[in-house]
């Protein structure tokens, strides 16, 4: 089976490009050359060497030993955390900025929920000299504060979405109203395997370095490039990508997605879309997504800015229909205890998305000579506000 | 060879009138739930050529701040495609002018284009407008059961449009091509018409099979006028839409909207 997009742009039953005709040119030219710029020799150097010397590439894998022992089984841990800006955000914003120079593009925009795909943004448009608008919903401005003032310390102008839920999807609405409008020198760099054909591809691409990396670092440490398990979080859905990217068709390796079930699946306050989406059209995709009986969008809820999203990629909703990957929830009480216990475990404090995924080493059923590799998307800086003033409440 | 396979109020209306047809966008359900009939009635009576019924939607991409600020306080008054279609109910006893519905994929996907069409089609609608439905997938997938349906189907071109697409376009529209003015989300203050001269003249001159209509920041007697000069009319949305935001007195409101646009 192959899980990758088809030359129309869809998996399986999802995908595609469902976009007003006034974004069609941008995103046929961006259809149209993509993969022949990013498979530019002149390209790839530039982007190795950028990966390599500017964000810190590649991201050790570690072998968490106290963890393991905790769970009895063998965990690593793919340190995308220690990424320059502290998440996997810039692997993406990196490539699609080299991108936009080559499509002669002056002028970027971005949308951010947890503002890690902002200032991701904001660092690789100051590196380059270009301007960045950065969409944030109003709801996350204020839960992500740290983050509104480090993209403007790189340069970037904020702009709050004030519509809707005032958090990612509607950030994503803007920043697409933004790109209608500015039809001719604006490249919109998404943040997640979200959005119409090409994004999806294109951002999982460019998140695919990390299990390329994966695969050697494995082959160094068990003699094998294939782990039992990955593991990542899903918001859209871009770290998981790039960690699975290079075992979809590696039957023997175990996918799991972690969803955020907020304050359970079944609360009314979830962002666990494949518990609770059916098919439908988001932000130009066909996926699945939180939506009414007629159609409109729901609010999702996580403690989580970066899960906070009613819908997965494309590519993720074709996993899970076809069963490639397995999707679990994690409450906000269970992610923020796996970090309080990352933390005091191996000195490693995650972001709230990734404690998501740490969380769910609870719900496997692990064997002791089990090769589990957990994508720990980001670290906790940004988070720190809550850990601090909402530990009572969660480790009662 | 598209307009012609389709027989209904639309391609009746363009070929009995091809100058100065003035198309009027309104929410439904805005702003009350049950003005939707009130509207379309007065609209009819104050002179409009043909409306065009917004179906709210949570996320409309491809709209500005007045209307989604309009599909919003519709959504809060509880509208859903189910219940616009209720309202619609015994539509053609007193309403004779062209009806479109427009709106975004979703909200069709999730009512089920089958039902909807055949919906739509006993209620005498028209047409669709759904800008952000592929033209592939149109073509692919629902042409023969829009037009086994008599219902229209428009598709949007804008500046940017290619010469090809905008051919490609044109075969697969049946009723007229919605010619949107300038690269931009409904209702833009920031953008006018001055400037697109040339692109009007590049539509005016591209000799489609269907008619155009130009919309997008049209919004008052001049707008209309300038674009009546390069198209078979204009379509009239946030300006309408936010005159309802202000109306206290609904149906004298709207006559007089339609008149000044019209007459000046
Ligand atoms: C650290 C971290 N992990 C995960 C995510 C979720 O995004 P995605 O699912 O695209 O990886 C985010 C998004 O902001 C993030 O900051």
């Amino acid at each position: 089976m192959n899980y990758q997009v088809d030359k129309k742009g869809f998996y399986g039953n999802f995908g595609g490009a469902y976009i007003p005709e006034m974004l069609v040119p941008n995103v046929e030219e961006l259809r149209n050359r993509y993969l022949d710029i990013i498979q530019e020799e002149s390209f790839q150097l530039e982007m190795d060497e950028l990966l390599r010397d500017y964000v810190g590439r590649p991201t050790p894998l570690y072998l968490a030993k106290r963890l393991s022992e905790k769970y009895n089984t063998t965990v690593y841990l793919k340190r995308e955390d220690l990424c320059h800006t502290g998440a996997h955000k810039v692997n993406n914003t990196i490539g699609q900025i080299l991108l936009a120079r080559r499509l002669g593009k002056t002028r970027i925009i971005a949308e951010t929920g947890a503002g890690q795909h902002g200032v991701a943004t904001a660092t690789v448009c100051a590196l380059m000299g270009m301007e960045c608008i950065v969409y944030m919903g109003s709801v996350d401005m204020e839960r992500q504060k740290p983050n509104v003032e480090r993209m403007k310390m790189l340069g970037a102008t904020v702009r709050p979405a004030n519509s809707g839920s005032k958090t990612l999807k509607d950030a994503t609405n803007e920043a697409i109203r933004d790109w209608i409008n500015n039809p001719v020198d604006t490249h919109y760099i998404i943040g997640s395997v979200v959005g119409p054909h090409p994004y999806p591809d294109l951002v999982a691409r460019f998140q695919s370095v990390i299990s390329e990396e994966m695969r050697e670092q494995l082959i160094d440490k068990t003699g094998s490039p294939n782990p039992d398990y990955v593991i990542a979080c899903v918001g859209g859905g871009s770290n998981a990508a790039g960690a699975f990217y290079n075992y979809l068709s590696e039957p023997s390796v175990n996918l799991i997605a972690v969803e955020a079930a907020g304050q359970g699946v079944y609360s009314g306050h979830s962002a666990a879309t494949t518990f609770l989406g059916k098919p439908g059209v988001i932000h130009g995709s066909k996926t699945l997504l939180m939506q009414t009986e007629d159609g409109q969008i729901t609010e999702p809820y996580s403690i989580s800015a970066g899960l906070d999203y009613p819908g997965i990629g494309p590519m993720h909703a074709n996993l899970f229909e076809t069963g490639r990957a397995k999707f679990y929830s994690i409450t906000d009480t269970e992610a923020f205890n796996a970090a309080m216990l990352l933390s005091k475990l191996e000195g490693i404090i995650p972001a709230l998305e990734s404690a998501h995924a740490i969380a769910v080493l609870e719900n496997l059923p692990l064997k002791k000579d089990d090769v589990v590799v957990i994508n720990l998307s980001g670290r906790g800086d940004k988070d720190l506000m809550t850990y601090i003033t909402r530990k009572d409440e969660f480790t009662k | 060879m598209t307009s012609t396979n389709i027989n209904n109020k639309l391609t009746q209306l363009f070929s009995t009138k091809q100058k100065g047809l003035l198309n009027i966008y309104f929410t439904a359900g805005f702003p009350q739930l049950e003005n939707t009939r009130t509207i379309l009635k007065a609209l009819q009576d104050g002179g409009a050529d043909m409306v065009e019924i917004g179906i709210p939607f949570s996320d409309p991409l491809a709209d500005g701040p007045t209307i989604q600020e309009s599909n919003d306080a519709a959504l809060n008054n509880g509208i859903t495609l189910k219940k616009i279609v209720q309202q619609l109910q015994g539509m053609r006893e007193e309403i004779h002018i062209p009806v479109l519905l427009m709106g975004y994929i979703n909200s069709v996907l999730q009512y089920g284009v089958e039902e909807l069409v055949a919906d739509l089609s006993a209620l005498g609608v028209d047409g669709l407008i759904l800008p952000d439905l592929p033209v592939d997938e149109y073509k692919e997938k629902y042409q023969e059961l829009f037009e086994a349906n008599n219902m229209s189907m428009v598709f949007l071109v804008t500046p940017q449009t290619s010469v090809e697409r905008l051919k490609y376009i044109d075969e697969a529209s049946s009723g007229f091509i919605y010619v949107v003015s300038t690269a931009s989300t409904t209702g833009n203050e920031a953008k006018d018409l001055a400037g697109q001269k040339e692109y009007f003249e590049r539509i005016k001159n591209a000799k489609f099979n269907n008619p155009t209509m130009i919309g997008f920041n049209i919004k008052d007697h001049a707008s209309y006028t300038e674009a009546c000069n390069y198209a078979n009319g204009a379509i009239i949305g946030s300006a309408f839409i936010k005159m309802l935001g202000n109306s206290h007195l609904l149906e004298k409101d709207i006559k007089e909207f339609v008149s000044f646009v019209k007459q000046g």
